[in-house]
């Protein structure tokens, strides 16, 4: 499960859907590993856009890495120069930086969800579908 | 050779029923059902293909995650209910597709936040009309306001194929899965001195000689006929895994679309299916 994939998934509880603590999930006692990939300087620009930035820092932060700046980047182009180290920053975090192993928990409900072999599973308990 | 559908009991309880039909059937047949899917159908391709560059999208269902390498400008996350076939999607891409078992009716993502989602071949193993217009309904949830969602099912009305389903015939229906089984050798060995014995018959029937002698033999080759003709039934029996459908109807997935609040933008046939591209409003 790649890093970016944190920004798009939340707990699975309906009765979580109202709370602002189902997103994101806490990751815990994960493994991560670093995998090379292509770096596609449009798409982290575009994704960027996307993101929400808080989370980012959150989920970062569960994985140990605080070194990032309190509010999103802004004016990224990917044709400009000063845009490519940041950029490359973040291909680094969110394209290859994948968890391997780990728990995911919600905030709100205390769920745990785990992540084996780079899969998240979200699947219920039946008493909480 | 084809083994039937047939039809399923009545007023099973839900869960029950998606459980026994639909999930422990498809981590079942999980690695040679995803052999056999591999091809992308035309019109999901051109839906995929046709969204803007970089919209980001779910693929509620994605079975191998055949799907998520067609357009590659696109971020899409593919869920599946079967952990056997989000396995298979995870090693056939190298780890490259966004891939999660989820349930299609309790999906982890935030409503309004996706640009799309397709449901290809889903939404018709849910066990009764109210849970497909759920699963339809919360798909459209996790879409912002015009987003949309492309959903295929399964059609009564196929005629002209294999199976020949046509209005008036029962929706709700079993179809068999007849796995192939992986230990071929046995019967490979048997099929071998089968047809071995075949040759040596035809070259004595060509000379017109009568096989008096070998009698002992034949009723010994019998025995081993009937043995194995009792291990490949009892094995089919063993490998034929039957998965809950609903066929749907013409008309049918528009009107289930509406129910669920969303506007249908397009629609059409294709490959015994009714697909449908809805909006979210």
């Amino acid at each position: 499960m790649k890093f970016l994939t944190t920004n798009f998934v939340k707990c699975a509880i309906k009765t979580c859907d109202s709370s602002l603590e189902a997103f994101p999930l806490q990751y815990s006692e994960c493994e991560l590993v670093q995998e090379e990939q292509e770096f596609n300087p449009e798409f982290i620009c575009h994704m960027l856009d996307r993101l929400d930035w808080q989370a980012v820092i959150k989920v970062a932060k569960d994985l140990g890495n605080t070194s990032l700046p309190p509010n999103k980047p802004e004016d990224i182009d990917p044709i400009m120069e000063d845009s490519q180290a940041i950029l490359r920053d973040l291909h680094t975090l969110l394209v290859e930086t994948r968890i391997v192993e780990g728990k995911m928990i919600c905030r709100n409900c205390e769920h745990i969800y785990y992540i084996k072999n780079s899969i998240p599973n979200f699947l219920l308990p039946p008493h909480l579908c | 050779m084809s083994v039937p559908s047939i039809a399923i009991e009545k007023a099973l309880e839900p869960n029950f029923q998606e459980q026994e039909f639909v999930h422990s059937v498809y981590n079942d047949i999980a690695s040679h059902f995803s052999q056999t899917r591999y091809k992308p159908w035309p019109i999901v391709e051109d839906f995929l293909k046709t969204r803007p560059d970089y919209s980001i999208g779910l693929d509620v269902g994605c079975g191998n995650g055949k799907y998520l390498g067609v357009n590659e400008k696109l971020y899409m996350i593919g869920t599946d209910r079967s952990d056997g076939l989000i396995t298979c999607g995870h090693e056939i891409s190298k780890g490259q597709y966004n891939v999660g078992v989820a349930d299609g009716l309790n999906l982890p993502h935030e409503n309004g936040k996706f640009d799309f989602a397709i449901s290809i071949a889903v939404i018709h193993h849910f066990a009764n009309e109210d849970r497909r217009i759920e699963a339809i309904r919360h798909i459209l949830s996790k879409l912002r306001k015009g987003g949309e969602l492309l959903v295929y099912c399964w059609a009564l009305e196929q005629e002209n194929s294999r199976r020949g389903y046509k209005d008036g015939d029962e929706q709700d229906i079993l179809i068999p899965w007849v796995l192939q089984k992986k230990q071929e050798k046995k019967p490979k060995v048997k099929k071998q001195r089968k047809s071995k014995k075949t040759a040596i018959e035809n070259q004595l029937d060509s000379l017109d000689l009568k096989a008096t002698e070998p009698k002992a033999d034949e009723m010994e080759e019998t025995k081993i006929e009937e043995e194995k003709v009792q291990d490949e039934q009892k094995a089919k029996e063993e490998q034929t895994k039957y998965r809950y459908y609903h066929l749907y109807k013409k008309g049918e997935l528009h009107e289930n679309a509406i129910k669920a609040g969303g506007s249908v933008v397009r629609e059409g046939y294709e490959k015994d299916n009714w697909w449908c591209v809805i909006k979210n409003e």
